[in-house]
C-alpha cells in the first residue's frame, strides 16, 4: 500500500483515444516528491528539447501534490505542466480549488495527457471509469459555464470540473484553466488545454488517501490550525495589511484599496496615479464590493477565506480572488469596482489571466495613443462593430477581439512581448514589462532591491508572488521593531536569517542596494525559493507557506509532515536536498529549451536606480552559490551531485556542456 | 421520586453565514472514523456533508441521521432569502433516494455519533471559522410517560380499527411477551 500519494498515474493519449492507469515508481517519490518535482521528471524524459508547445508531443500534466488529499490543511494545489507557447519554457501554473483532491480520492496522483484530439471533447474521470466525451455542444461556451453545465448533464452535483473558455478553444496565449474559484492562469496553460482539444476534465472520487503515521499526522495537522489561529490574532505589525496576514491577498476581503491603487503602476503605465484613492470613490467602492460579494470562500480544507462569490444585477455569478478587481478597472483607467467587477466577469467566462491580459489591452491603447496603431486596427466588421471611443468601452471590445483572436486581437492574444515583434514600428518600446517574454506584475520601484531583483531574474515560475516571500520586503526603520520581529521567527533555517534582518536599514552601508550583500542577498532568495518549490511539490497553497511571513508551514515541521504521511525517512537536510534536486532539474529543463544569462533580465524600468555592475555581481554570487556557470547553467558536477547525472550526459551530449571545460560550459552553444 | 432524571443534550450550532466551504468538517470526520484513527481519509466517508452549489450561494453541512429504508413520498424545496435549497438539503437520513451518508464501498449507512470520546466532535473543532460551534446542555426528561399521552396514540388506533381489533392485538402481543 502507498501512504500520502495513490501511486498511480492516469494516462490519456487523445489521438488515439486510448487510457490507462499507470502504476508510479516509488523511488521517484523518493527522489523529487511530487507534484512540480515529479512533473519535471516526465516532462524531461517524455517531451523531447525540440517540441513545439503546439505539437501533439507536447504533454499537458494535471498534478496533485504529495500532501493532497490528506488532511493537512491548505494541500489543494492542482500543478499545471506542459511548454508555455508564450515563453517557450517549462510552465507550471497552479490553482487550488477543490479539483487536486477530488482527482486523488478518484485514485490518481496525476493526469497526463499526450497527442491530440481530432474534435472537442471533455474527460470524465468517476473512481475507475474514464470516459472521453464529446464536448461539441460546449464549444464556445464560457468556462464557469462549463462546470455548471457538466455537472448538470452527468448529475454529478459533487464532481469538481476544470474548463477552458473561449479564449482557451481559440489557444489564446494568456488563456486559463477555470475550477471553482481558482484558476490556473500564467503561462498559457489553457491554451495547450484547447490545442489538445480538451475542454474540460470532470473528476468525482471517493476512495481513501492513507496516512503512514496517524496520530502523529494528526498532532501536525491540530498545530497548523492552531498556529493559523495564533495568527489571526496576531498580525505581523508594521507591515502593510495584506503581508500582516496569511492567505493569498486578502482582495476580496479589504476595500480599502488606496495603497494599490496608489503605489502599483497599473495596466501597461510607468507611473503612479497619485491622489486616486478620494474619499468619493471609497465610499463608492465600499457600496460596489459590499453588494457584489456574496461570500468570502477557501479552497479544500483551508481555514482561509481569500475568494469570493462575486454577483451583480445582470451578469452571472462567479467566484473571484487577489487582484483581478482591481487589474482591469486600473488599466482602462475607468474609476469605478463595477466596471472592474463586470468585465472580469467576462473575462473568467473567456478564460483569460487576469494579469496579462488587462495589460496587453492597456499596451493597445498606448499603441493607438502613439500612432503605431491606427484607427484601422480598432475598425470593425462584419462580425463586429467598431472599438468604441470611451474607456470602458474599448476596453470591453478589445477583451473580446483577444478572446476570439479577431483582428487586432490576434497580435494582442500572445501577449505584448509577441504582439510588439509583430506589430513592429516600435512598438517593442511598449513591452516594457516583461522578464522571458512574459508579463509582470506591474510596479515601478525607486531603489534596486538585491533580493528582488535576484527573484525577478532568475525565476522560472515567472511570477514574483510564486517566488517571494518569507523574508520582509523592506527593512524595519527602528532595531526595536527589528528585535519584536525575529523574537518568534520560528520559519527561518538558520539563525544567520535574523542577522541579516537586524543589520538592515532604511539608509547608509547596510541599506539597499549594497546590503543585502550579493551574498546574502543569494542566501535569502534561495530560502524563498526552497520554500515554494518544497509547496509545489506537496500542492501545499503558497498562502498558507511559502508566501507570507510567519506562514504556519515551514523547513521544521515540512519533513515530520512528508514522514507522517508517507513513512519516509525525512529531515531538513534530505528535503533540502530534494529542493535543490527539483530546482536544478526545472532549470535544466529551461536551459536545454535554450534559457541562458541573457534571458534573466528584469524590465529596465523597473527599478529607477540601477547599477549595473552589482547586478552583475549579483547574479555570478546567486549562480555560483547554485553550482551553475556563469551563463546559468547547472554543472556536470551539481547535477551528478544531485543525481542528476543523466542531466549532464545529456547536456554534454548535445554540446550544452562541455566535459572538460572547467566552468562546465560551452560558450559557443550559447 | 421528586427527583427528575437528567440527559444530555449535544448541539452543533450551524452558522451558514459563516462557513466558507472548505469542508475542513468532512475532512476530519472521515479521519477520526478511519480504522485506527487517521490511518486514512475520504470526505464520502464523512457523517457530515457539505451540501455545495457555490454559484447559487448554497453552503450547508447536514449532519447523519437515522437510516430509513424508503424516501420520503414527497419532497420539498426550501427559498429562503431568495437562494432555493434543492429537495432533501437539510435532511440529515441516509436514505435510498442520496449517495450522501452511505460507506462508499459497502453502501452500508453513516451517522454522526458526535466522536465519543471526544472534548467536542472534531468537525467543531477544525471549523476554525467558527460556523460550527459545540453546545452541550441538560434537559430534565419525564421518569414515567404519562397516561393521558398513551391515550392520545390508541384513541386514534381505535377510531381507525375499532375497539375490538385493538383488544385483540393487546392480547395476542402480551402472550407472545
Amino acid at each position: 500500500m502507498r501512504y500520502g500519494e495513490t501511486g498511480y498515474n492516469l494516462e490519456i493519449d487523445l489521438t488515439h483515444g486510448s487510457i490507462e492507469r499507470v502504476e508510479t515508481d516509488p523511488k521517484d517519490t523518493e527522489l523529487y516528491l511530487g507534484g512540480l518535482g515529479t512533473n519535471a521528471k516526465i516532462l524531461w524524459d517524455r517531451v523531447p528539447a525540440d517540441v513545439d508547445p503546439f505539437s501533439p508531443d507536447n504533454i499537458l500534466i494535471f498534478s496533485t501534490g504529495l500532501l493532497c488529499s490528506t488532511p493537512a490543511p491548505g494541500a489543494n494545489r492542482t500543478i499545471v505542466t506542459t511548454y508555455s507557447p508564450q515563453t517557450l519554457f517549462m510552465a507550471y501554473s497552479m490553482m487550488g480549488g477543490v479539483f487536486a483532491p477530488e482527482l486523488k480520492f478518484a485514485g490518481y496522483d496525476k493526469l497526463i495527457f499526450t497527442g491530440k484530439s481530432p474534435k472537442l471533447v471533455y474527460i470524465w474521470i468517476n473512481n475507475d471509469q474514464v470516459e472521453i466525451r464529446d464536448a461539441s455542444h460546449l464549444k464556445g461556451k464560457g468556462a464557469v459555464e462549463t462546470q455548471e453545465l457538466i455537472k448538470q448533464e452527468l448529475n454529478e452535483p459533487d464532481a469538481q470540473v476544470a474548463a477552458i473558455g473561449l479564449a482557451g478553444e481559440n489557444k489564446v496565449w494568456m488563456a486559463s484553466i477555470e475550477q471553482g474559484r481558482s484558476s490556473a492562469s500564467r503561462l498559457g496553460v489553457g491554451a495547450v488545454m484547447g490545442d489538445k482539444g480538451i475542454k474540460a476534465i470532470a473528476v468525482r472520487g471517493t476512495k481513501d488517501i492513507n496516512i503512514a503515521k496517524p496520530a502523529e499526522f494528526y498532532q501536525l495537522c491540530n498545530e497548523v490550525l492552531q498556529y493559523i489561529k495564533f495568527r489571526e490574532e496576531k498580525p505581523v505589525p508594521g507591515v502593510m495589511p495584506i503581508l500582516a496576514g496569511l492567505g493569498s491577498p486578502q482582495e476580496m476581503k479589504h476595500i480599502d484599496e488606496k495603497w494599490h491603487t496608489e503605489n502599483f503602476v497599473w495596466g501597461n503605465a510607468r507611473e503612479r496615479r497619485k491622489n486616486f484613492w478620494t474619499k468619493e470613490i471609497e465610499e463608492k467602492w465600499n457600496k460596489t464590493q459590499l453588494t457584489a460579494r456574496k461570500r468570502l470562500i477557501s479552497c479544500y480544507n483551508c481555514p482561509m477565506k481569500c475568494g469570493a462569490i462575486i454577483s451583480l444585477p445582470g451578469m452571472s455569478t462567479y467566484m473571484m480572488k487577489c487582484f483581478s478587481k482591481l487589474t482591469y478597472a486600473m488599466a482602462a483607467y475607468v474609476e469605478d469596482l463595477d466596471f472592474g467587477f463586470r468585465i472580469a466577469q467576462r473575462a473568467t467566462e473567456y478564460g483569460v489571466d487576469g494579469f496579462s491580459t488587462p495589460q496587453a489591452m492597456a499596451f493597445a491603447v498606448e499603441l493607438y495613443n502613439a500612432g503605431i496603431l491606427t484607427d484601422k486596427d480598432f475598425e470593425g466588421t462584419d462580425a463586429y462593430e467598431a472599438c468604441p471611443k470611451d474607456n470602458a468601452g474599448r476596453f470591453y471590445w478589445l477583451l473580446d477581439r483577444i478572446a476570439r483572436r479577431e483582428g487586432i486581437g490576434d497580435v494582442l492574444a500572445n501577449g505584448t512581448y509577441w504582439a510588439a515583434k509583430a506589430i513592429g514600428n516600435g512598438a517593442e518600446e511598449y513591452a516594457h514589462n516583461n522578464i522571458k517574454k512574459h508579463e509582470q506584475l506591474p510596479l515601478k520601484l525607486g531603489m534596486l532591491n538585491p533580493v528582488y531583483y535576484l527573484m525577478y531574474s532568475t525565476g522560472e515560475k515567472m511570477n514574483i508572488t510564486q517566488i517571494e516571500g518569507q523574508f520582509p520586503q523592506s527593512p524595519f526603520p527602528t532595531m526595536e521593531e527589528r528585535l519584536d520581529f525575529v523574537k518568534d521567527w520560528i520559519q527561518v533555517p538558520d539563525e544567520k536569517f535574523k542577522k541579516y534582518l537586524l543589520d538592515w536599514e532604511m539608509r547608509g552601508e547596510f541599506a539597499n542596494p549594497t546590503y543585502p550583500t550579493p551574498e546574502i542577498a543569494t542566501d535569502i532568495v534561495d530560502w524563498q525559493e526552497m520554500m515554494h518549490f518544497i509547496d509545489d511539490a506537496l500542492g501545499m497553497c503558497a498562502g498558507l507557506s511559502s508566501f507570507p511571513l510567519k506562514p504556519p508551514y515551514h523547513i521544521h515541521n515540512y519533513p515530520k509532515f512528508i514522514s507522517a504521511a508517507t513513512g519516509m525517512d525525512m529531515d531538513q537536510e534530505k528535503l533540502t536536498e530534494i529542493y535543490r534536486r527539483n530546482r536544478n532539474f526545472v532549470r535544466a529543463i529551461n536551459t536545454r529549451r535554450g534559457l541562458r544569462r541573457a534571458d534573466e533580465v528584469p524590465p529596465a524600468d523597473h527599478w529607477k536606480n540601477r547599477f549595473p555592475e552589482l547586478e552583475a555581481k549579483l547574479l555570478d554570487t546567486y549562480y555560483k552559490f547554485k553550482g551553475w556557470n556563469n551563463d546559468g547553467i547547472p554543472t556536470k558536477e551539481t547535477l551528478e551531485k544531485l543525481g542528476l547525472g543523466f542531466v549532464a550526459e545529456d547536456f554534454i551530449k548535445s554540446g550544452i556542456l562541455k566535459d572538460d571545460a572547467e566552468d562546465g560550459s560551452a560558450k559557443e552553444n550559447k | 421520586m421528586d427527583e427528575k432524571k437528567k440527559k444530555k443534550v449535544k448541539t452543533i450550532k450551524i452558522d451558514l453565514d459563516k462557513c466558507n466551504g472548505c469542508r475542513a468538517c468532512e475532512v476530519i470526520c472521515s479521519a477520526f472514523h478511519a480504522n485506527p484513527p487517521y490511518s486514512s481519509n475520504n470526505p464520502a466517508r464523512s457523517r457530515v456533508r457539505m451540501i455545495r452549489e457555490p454559484i447559487k450561494d448554497i453552503y450547508v453541512p447536514v449532519y447523519a441521521g437515522e437510516y430509513t429504508p424508503a424516501e420520503c413520498m414527497g419532497r420539498d424545496k426550501y427559498i429562503i432569502d431568495g437562494k432555493e435549497y434543492d429537495e432533501c438539503a437539510f435532511c440529515r437520513a441516509a436514505c435510498p433516494s442520496r449517495a450522501s451518508f452511505k460507506e462508499p464501498d459497502s453502501g452500508l449507512p453513516l451517522k454522526c455519533d458526535m466522536c465519543e470520546g471526544e472534548e467536542e466532535p472534531l468537525c467543531v473543532k477544525w471549523c476554525i471559522t467558527d460556523a460550527l460551534t459545540y453546545e452541550e446542555r441538560e434537559e430534565d426528561i419525564e421518569e414515567e410517560p404519562k397516561a393521558e399521552d398513551v391515550e392520545v396514540g390508541l384513541s386514534s388506533m381505535i377510531d381507525k380499527y375499532g375497539m375490538d381489533k385493538i383488544t385483540d392485538a393487546l392480547a395476542r402481543m402480551s402472550q407472545k411477551g
